[in-house]
């Protein structure tokens, strides 16, 4: 179907099905009980997790596919999103075009950037991809002030008047696609259920299926073998007659193009970009993602971004009376000393937990999440393991 | 003229702390073959330790102080150090006067155990393994050891002054001919300079011309020979780790006084002093020294006001606009060795 193998197109159903019931999903507990801070179906943290999810997509058809570790690729989301955002100021509010125009801009500050860096590799590459999106964040904060907006950034201000747009006098433009605001919506009770049905995160769930399918035709396809050639053994490929040179730059830029697509989606859903984005933690921050969910796989990039924007947004809520709460059962002393412990690891701390589990994940678990989901799968006997193999298949790492 | 000078001047303490990291970075890897992601965290640390220092000298007892009131006639409760118990209060005063540079000596020590733990506790398991997963393991290392930093001593920077001896400036231009005033110069920063020159000097002298840092040397050219000839070069290059520590925690430091230490000034170190190794060649002690001058000089030409009335932002991307230049036209870096992480 589509293309695709049995196995990997059971895979894009499953994904699909998860994206589109995630609202449902992710909202498993009720409102009035204690657990409903661990509640992710708000449509800020969905399109994060979507959003989120194709710029580590984009980030694992590079690393884990030739090997090559961009340190910078924030850069191409920045850069995505001042185009994205600079469309919709001058041209429309409407979101398609504004996320096209990120992922064209991206795409050609991605050549650019490839082109250079890519004749080095091992860390030297690292580090130029570093160095290109530490200049690209310096500029925007600094020289770049009038298009990029400095440090405030750009936001969609009353004076903005877009070409195709007809807005009231005085009103601030909103996001909208064909007129649909992003922000529109319904909610849905169900006894003590609230679930919250968002068109912008349907946009974004939509944009990253189809990023996820295009993914696993590059993963499947001459091109992919291709890649996978180049980080295995580049010299020998060179001796076959092969310049890796051309096949790694379509890869880099492929990736940048997906980080100007996030950045693009990025500036639908907020309509505001800056300069932070490029700043070099963000860049560190995918490549956590895609280390953490299983580098080379095809599904583990996605888990990865959702479990580091999980805790971004739920672990770091959780502050002292939470935990004073939770531990209330126990006898006083014996109370506050477990929440003298936990409480460095949340809250605040949440940086400390994430540390923690991404070494733990780089020591013990070099596949990532996935591969723990394997291992744990081949401890239920051989027949579940087979089946098992089946749906999870397409998390082969890719070496 | 003379402002070239200050600009010499003024990129010398920068250079030297990028010189010293790099150095550090550079032995780590020279050595034991990994890249150390977590070494500006290492610099981080050494600043805290003089944080830690001057927190200990200046812990206090309350007393109820008897001849001074407040404005309702209270007696007025006063902290007094327990250094002053001990020392008296003059020489109390002087010792916390001090505590920047007494931590030095409180430093090389911690450093060298948190160095020797490290690589015996983490870093040991990961020779093997590909660099990506140093760099990830040790950048993950890096994030764990600043929010422990910052859940002790909390996000803002700590002021942590220098020696009232070393507060003022000096003229410097005075000395050389110039009209007074025109260039002036902190004295810590001479310090600094100074203090860096000797570690660097001491680093090269110990590698030189002692029977252990030859054999290093050896071990840094050929691992396997060395081993063969029933040399334990693993331990010696695990006290290298600690020295390299030891290093990066002395230039954190010393840099207090120049910048209040917050938790994340070893992540900004970190990634210039990355570029600064990799400008200097990878596994080159003097390149690294050499690069991390240069670079810190640099930087400071690139923001004087004409430079950047010319070129506006330079001074921000002046590194890494080096860095790119160098690593295409010189791919090895200034004095890279040949077949050192050449993929």
């Amino acid at each position: 179907m589509l293309g695709l193998e049995q196995k990997d197109f059971r895979l894009l159903v499953i994904v699909a099905i998860l994206t589109m019931a995630a609202p449902f999903i992710l909202n498993p507990f009720p409102e009035s009980s204690g657990l409903a801070q661990f509640n992710a179906g708000y449509p800020d943290l969905m399109q994060r997790f979507v959003i989120f999810g194709i710029f580590a997509i984009g980030f694992n058809i590079l690393f884990g596919l030739t090997g090559y570790l961009s340190f910078g690729h924030a850069a191409f989301l920045g850069v995505g999103s001042y185009g994205a955002m600079w469309m919709m100021k001058l041209v429309t509010l409407n979101v398609v075009p504004a996320i096209l125009m990120g992922v064209v801009v991206a795409g050609i500050f991605a050549v650019l950037v490839g082109y250079v860096s890519l004749r080095r590799s091992g860390i030297y590459f690292s580090i130029l991809t570093l160095a290109f999106a530490q200049m690209s964040y310096a500029l925007a904060y600094s020289v770049l002030t009038p298009i990029t907006g400095g440090e405030t950034g750009l936001q969609i201000k009353p004076t903005d008047t877009p070409l195709f747009s007809d807005i009231p006098e005085g009103e601030i433009g909103r996001a909208n696609l064909f007129g649909m605001d992003m922000r529109a919506g319904f909610d849905l009770a169900v006894g003590d259920w609230l679930f919250t049905f968002n068109a912008g995160y349907y946009i974004a769930a939509v944009f990253m299926l189809i990023a996820f399918y295009l993914s696993i035709r590059i993963f499947r396809s001459p091109f992919g073998t291709m890649l996978r050639a180049v980080k295995s053994n580049q010299t020998r490929m060179y001796y076959t007659g092969l310049n890796a040179r051309p096949y790694t730059l379509a890869a880099f830029v492929i990736s940048g193009m997906y980080a100007g697509l996030a950045g693009g989606l990025l500036v639908a859903m907020d309509t505001q970009a800056g300069p932070e984005r490029m700043f070099w933690t963000a860049s560190g921050e995918v490549v956590l993602m895609t280390i953490l969910g299983g580098v080379g796989t095809l599904i583990g990039p996605v888990l990865g971004a959702g479990a580091i924007k999980y805790m971004e947004n739920i672990l770091s809520k959780i502050n002292k009376d939470i935990l004073h709460e939770w531990f209330a059962i126990l006898p006083d002393g014996f109370e506050d000393f477990l929440v003298a412990i936990v409480y460095p690891f949340v809250g605040k701390g949440w940086h400390l937990t994430l540390g923690i589990i991404f070494m733990a994940v780089v020591i013990f678990l070099p596949g990532g999440l996935v591969e723990g989901g394997q291992r744990i799968a081949r401890l239920f006997g051989r027949k579940k393991a087979s089946d098992d193999e089946t749906t999870q298949g397409k998390t082969t790492p890719a070496e | 003229m003379e402002a070239i000078i200050l600009q010499v001047l003024n990129g010398l303490d920068k250079g030297s702390a990028y010189a010293l990291i790099a150095l550090g970075l550079t032995l780590i890897f020279g050595t034991l073959g990994v890249v150390n992601f977590a070494h500006g965290a290492l610099f981080m640390i050494g600043a805290f330790c003089a944080v830690t220092l001057s927190r200990i000298l200046t812990w206090s007892r309350t007393v109820i102080d008897e001849t001074q009131t407040d404005f309702l006639g209270n007696p007025l409760k006063v902290e007094v150090p327990y250094v002053y118990d001990w020392f008296g209060q003059q020489t109390g005063d002087t010792i916390i006067d001090w505590a920047v540079p007494l931590s030095i000596l409180f430093a090389i020590p911690v450093m060298m155990v948190i160095g020797v733990v490290m690589e015996r506790g983490l870093i040991k398991h990961f020779y093997k393994r590909p660099h990506a997963d140093q760099i990830l393991v040790t950048f993950g290392l890096a994030i764990v050891l600043q929010e422990i930093i910052k859940y002790f001593y909390g996000a803002n920077p700590i002021p942590t002054p220098a020696p009232a001896a070393f507060t003022g400036s000096f003229d410097f231009g005075a000395m050389l001919g110039f009209d007074p005033n025109l260039i002036i110069y902190p004295y810590w920063r001479i310090i600094y300079f100074a203090f860096a020159a000797l570690i660097i000097g001491s680093v090269f002298a110990f590698l030189q011309f002692t029977t252990f840092g030859m054999v290093v040397r050896a071990g840094m050219a050929d691992r396997e020979t060395v081993q063969l000839l029933g040399i334990n070069i693993d331990r010696r290059f695990t006290t290298m780790f600690g020295i390299a520590a030891a290093v990066a925690g002395l230039a954190g430091v010393m840099y207090t006084p120049i910048n209040s230490p917050n938790y994340h000034m070893g992540m900004d170190f970190l990634v210039l002093s990355f570029v600064v190794v990799v400008v200097g060649g990878m596994g080159s002690l003097p390149g690294a020294v050499l690069a991390g001058f240069v670079l810190g000089v640099l930087e400071s030409f690139a923001s004087m006001g004409a430079v950047l009335e010319v070129l506006p932002g330079l001074n921000q991307i002046i590194i890494f606009l080096v860095a790119i230049i160098i690593l295409l036209t010189r791919p090895r870096g200034l004095m890279g060795r040949k077949g050192v992480m050449e993929e």
